[in-house]
């Protein structure tokens, strides 16, 4: 029988170092809502959404209270719209009525963010594919639930060079869109290379094509829980530290897969997988640097960083593989800057640059996340740093992302702020010297030579 | 049966298990396993119950032991064991 001290020490992860289950994530298939008529299309979305999940933000809440365990975001993720919308959408505008009604959807069942307005373009556009990209700063500044993602690259089929140089204007523009609100609508658009079917976190999640009719999806988190777990072996040599993340890793991702299957007997929905994932939020003592520093860095970005972060990244993955038969989506650590309290003061006081995110991406489970940069950031140069990010996850074979916000109107050193779980982020340096004619040169980079495994 | 974790954390006082064990009583749930002990300075106490022959649902008597714990200064929390047994069991 369960002892006091494991209650007193599972209540303490809860009550005192910010465990929770980050988000219950319901995928829904909209295949079966194609049609030619963009009304009847927007009816047949609407409906399923709302009869599916009508049920989801209770079930998270009744499991929040019988478990006494957290469940902060209730979301849904679609397929990707592009397809959905490919025989009724012939403008972009078509496109956005798809967004406003998935929007209408999200607040009917009272999810905080849906996901799913999506294009998977690794390898080429369809026509569909390219109207649904240029709807999205329209999209996104019309909606306020609705998170848009793109598959830009992956290692089988290498980097689609022209959708990067695209997005690149998309971002600027969704940022111009959404400028009175320092450019949020940039904060719900991310960019793949290698990006999972099964992702719960936003705003990449989109419910892949391979995915069943509906499926449970549990993002679990708790860097708290492992931070105060590394600050009990300060000074011991790396097997312990590695055997005590990993320990952590387990115990917080038992409590995902006792959610995720209680959550699928009551939604009455077949469970998908666990993420892994760390995820940090602006609160103090739920943050990712502040482990990589309790680790024994003097600031996050000093030298060591990138690996202390791998060591984090690795030993949570072995530690939570044991703890659930279905691990998926990214797994591993999130590195947002303006999410994570102790990540924005390392900006701030100059020890962390983009170029070091940038490394740091190699190692962990994203990429350059919730990073604002100044407004007046050349759209190629914002292509150059997609680009960039792309080739580290197409050579590396890893999932890889750029959530970034050029915001209008401001420049280094000012801050941007978003709200919430968003949070606030310093506007940070880029490299201002030009790749115009390297990004614009049109066609796709090849995939690399380890592709072939066949 | 249906088993959960009640954990009393606060100040030490008289009578904080009698308030406690007579609503269990009074509301038919079954005392499995109690023990106690001072962590921080507080006093921790924690009971396994079978909250199986109770009419009263789970957020129902969650709502009532909070109640009583407010009346007598404590925190009361009820959960199901299966969080517990998840993580510390393998």
């Amino acid at each position: 029988m369960i002892n006091i001290y494991e209650v007193l020490e599972t209540n303490d992860m809860i009550l005192r170092e910010n465990l929770d289950v980050r988000t219950i994530t319901l995928g829904i298939s909209l295949l079966d809502c194609a049609d030619s008529s963009l009304d009847k299309l927007n009816d047949n979305i609407y409906n399923k959404i709302t009869t599916i999940a009508k049920d989801l933000v209770s079930v998270g809440d009744d499991i929040e209270l019988e478990f006494g365990v957290p469940v902060v975001n209730k979301r849904i993720s679609v397929t990707p719209i592009s397809i959905v919308g490919a025989s009724a959408c012939k403008t972009p505008e078509d496109f956005v009525t798809i967004a406003e009604t998935l929007d209408r959807a999200a607040k009917k069942v009272g999810v905080n963010f849906l996901g799913g307005y999506s294009a998977l373009v690794p390898k080429g556009m369809t026509k569909a594919d390219e109207l649904l990209i240029r709807s999205i700063p329209k999209a996104l500044s019309s909606t306020e639930r609705v998170c848009s993602s793109i598959n830009l690259a992956s290692t089988k089929t290498g980097i689609n060079m022209d959708a990067v140089s695209l997005m690149g204007s998309i971002i600027k523009e969704t940022a111009e869109l959404t400028k009175d609100n320092d450019s949020i609508g940039c904060t719900k658009l991310v960019v793949f290379c290698n990006a999972p079917d099964d992702n719960p976190f936003m705003a990449g999640a989109f419910h892949g094509v391979t995915e069943a009719d509906a499926v449970v999806n549990i993002g679990v988190s708790g860097p708290g829980v492992v931070r105060n777990a590394v600050s009990q072996v300060k000074g011991a040599d790396f097997e312990t530290l590695c055997e005590t993340v990993k320990k952590t890793a387990f115990k917080i991702t038992r409590v995902g897969q006792l959610v995720a299957k209680e959550a699928s007997k009551r939604l009455n929905v077949p469970f998908g997988i666990i993420d892994l994932s760390l995820a940090p939020t602006p609160a103090v003592g739920d943050s990712i640097a502040e482990i990589l520093e309790e680790m024994g860095l003097e600031r996050t970005g000093a030298p060591g960083t990138t690996a202390a972060l791998a060591i984090l990244n690795d030993q949570v993955k072995k530690g939570g593989v044991m703890a659930s038969s279905y691990v998926g989506g990214l797994s591993g650590a999130f590195i947002p800057v303006s999410e994570d309290g102790r990540m924005i003061e390392a900006v701030t006081c100059g020890s962390l640059t983009i170029e070091k995110l940038e490394a740091m991406t190699c190692v962990c489970s994203v990429g350059l996340d919730m990073i604002a940069i100044p407004g007046n950031t050349e759209v190629s140069t914002i292509s150059g740093i997609i680009a960039d990010e792309m080739a580290i996850g197409m050579i590396n074979q890893k999932t890889t992302a750029v959530r970034i916000i050029p915001v209008i109107g401001k420049d280094v050193g000012e801050m941007a702020e978003f709200g919430g779980l968003l949070g606030s982020a310093p506007v940070m340096k880029v490299n201002s010297f030009g790749c115009k004619d390297f990004v614009n040169r049109g066609g796709r980079i090849p995939a690399p030579i380890h592709s072939f495994k066949n | 049966m249906k088993k959960v974790v009640i954990t009393v954390v606060g100040k030490d006082c008289v009578g904080i298990i009698a308030k406690v064990c007579t609503y269990l009583s009074e509301n038919g749930i079954n005392v499995l396993d109690i023990s106690q002990t001072i962590v921080r300075g507080y006093f921790n106490m924690m009971m396994i119950a079978d909250i199986d022959g109770c009419s009263k649902n789970f957020p129902k008597i969650s709502e009532e032991l909070d109640e009583i714990g407010k009346k007598i200064g404590v925190v009361i929390r009820m959960q199901h064991e299966d969080i517990f047994d998840m993580m510390h069991r393998i």
